[in-house]
């Protein structure tokens, strides 16, 4: 555990900005990515013949559920980690991580939801994909919710590692009650034609916005991380330095 | 004592009969506590029934939607209730430090979880059993597959109670544990709310599709939740 020595030499040795080269270099693909996939999204690929334009959402709507499923896979494995390592690299790496599945979460279903106004002309059907990422959503809701409680870092650390694997375990059950649920009433859904024959630009569009949120994940992860714990440092010198700053103007 | 040695010196047998003899020994002074206090019989059970009653407020009853809402209202009743009696079970717990002396008792962390199921268990259980009487006697339900209702509920119950135990013990010294509890454990309990109304359902006659695989789906629940809680529930006693 971090002693105080090691705790204000952290301090001094913390970087001021949560950027470094390689970062840069991150952001700056992801950016370039971006501008790339909206080019080819929006613009070059052809509309498809059962979807119509409303493909393009799609190749937005893939990437940000397949991050979202994966970020809460990495909070499972660093809530699992430092249920054994007790390390807080593991507990940061879980919080950070949820954190950006949270958000990726809520964008799956804002796009989710304008697909449903194109195709079926009301923002919301019960189709097991959307109803299945709307109760998982508020599930990680709670972890962060959680972690939000002010507590030791320990003790916050092994609640929301518990809540993290609780979390997990649970989609597989969801994603098989919500589709024996709608099982009768199965709709026309938004990966209605991903299927290997799209080709072309279209195919490229799909693969280049997987890629590029895949990118983008990395980026915003690590920066979350660095804001995190540059957060913990801060609130471990927090009361050294308010003592310093009292006694500084006592001795003006 | 003997058996508490072995246990302790990590004799397979002997330390599954120990967290056995802990559970037992949790849920007995759970049971005694409830029986003694009678605050599940006097505030959570009257809640069920208000709620059983406030339903068919919403839902007007002579236009039939009550009768076809039945199952689902029935479960939504369960869970609201459920919420409740696990706040309840872990709040006694948590006052004066009682939770800490728990711990320090030498009772296995395996054990206290388990007993503390077990109790929950069986409170829910004779809850699930009043509401089931209260829909029958004032929405006019009829039963068409006992066996299967027996099943759907019980296995669903479990699954509530092993991770009402989980969460339970995870707010239990928290603050704001009474709003957070719910937040928790309701999106974990999505999965018995609709494997519970798609059973009860057959079970009624209302749905003709098959009822058992439900049952099923209500049994991995509960047996994924038993273990998880089982494994987190040292972590949880010593460092939350």
């Amino acid at each position: 555990m971090t002693t105080t020595a090691t705790t204000s030499d952290a301090v001094t040795s913390a970087p001021t900005s949560t950027g470094s080269t390689a970062t840069r270099v991150l952001g700056a693909a992801s950016l370039v990515g971006i501008a790339l996939l909206v080019v080819f999204g929006v613009f070059v690929s052809p509309p498809d013949k059962e979807l119509g334009e409303t493909i393009r959402i799609l190749y937005m709507h893939v990437p940000t559920v397949s991050v979202a499923y994966l970020a809460f896979v990495v909070t499972a494995v660093g809530s699992a980690m430092y249920l054994w390592k007790r390390t807080e690299f593991w507990d940061l790496l879980a919080a950070s991580s949820a954190e950006i599945g949270v958000v990726f979460f809520g964008l799956t279903i804002l796009n989710g939801m304008l697909w449903g106004k194109i195709t079926w002309g009301v923002f919301w059907r019960w189709e097991p994909r959307l109803t299945t990422t709307a109760v998982l959503f508020l599930t990680y809701i709670g972890y962060l919710a959680v972690r939000a409680v002010p507590a030791s870092p320990r003790t916050r650390g092994t609640r929301s590692a518990v809540v993290g694997l609780l979390a997990v375990v649970n989609i597989p059950i969801v994603h098989k009650a919500v589709d024996w649920w709608r099982g009768l009433h199965q709709e026309r859904t938004i990966f209605g034609t991903l299927k290997p024959e799209i080709q072309g630009t279209q195919a490229f569009a799909a693969y280049l916005g997987l890629m590029v949120f895949l990118l983008l994940f990395a980026w915003l992860l690590i920066h979350r991380f660095r804001v995190a714990f540059l957060a913990e440092r801060a609130a471990e010198s927090g009361l050294e330095g308010a003592i310093a700053e009292r006694r500084q103007e006592a001795g003006q | 004592m003997a058996e508490r040695t072995r246990a302790a010196a990590g004799a397979p047998t002997g330390t599954v009969r120990a967290v056995l003899a802990d559970a037992r020994l949790v849920a007995g002074k759970d049971l005694r506590l409830e029986l003694r206090s009678r605050v599940g019989l006097s505030q959570v059970l009257p809640f069920a029934l208000l709620v059983v009653l406030l339903f068919a407020f919403a839902l007007d009853p002579d236009r039939r939607v009550l009768g076809a809402a039945t199952p689902g209202l029935y479960w939504m009743v369960v869970l609201f209730s459920s919420v409740l009696a696990v706040g309840r079970t872990f709040a006694v717990e948590a006052e004066d430090g009682v939770l800490d002396g728990l711990r320090l008792s030498g009772l296995s962390p395996a054990g206290i979880y388990l007993g503390k199921v077990g109790a929950l268990l069986v409170e829910l259980l004779v809850l699930d059993l009043v509401l089931a009487l209260a829909v029958v006697v004032f929405y006019g339900t009829e039963i068409s597959g006992p066996v299967l209702l027996a099943a759907v509920v019980a296995t669903a119950t479990v699954g509530i109670a092993g991770a009402g135990g989980a969460y339970g013990g995870l707010t239990a010294r928290m603050r704001g544990r009474d709003t957070l509890l719910p937040l928790l454990l309701l999106p974990l309990l999505a999965p018995v709310l609709i494997g519970g109304t798609r059973g009860v359902e057959v079970a009624l006659g209302r749905d003709a599709g098959p009822g058992w695989p439900w049952v099923g789906l209500l049994g991995i629940f509960a047996l994924v939740y038993l273990t998880l809680g089982t494994l987190m529930f040292r972590p949880l006693l010593e460092d939350a």
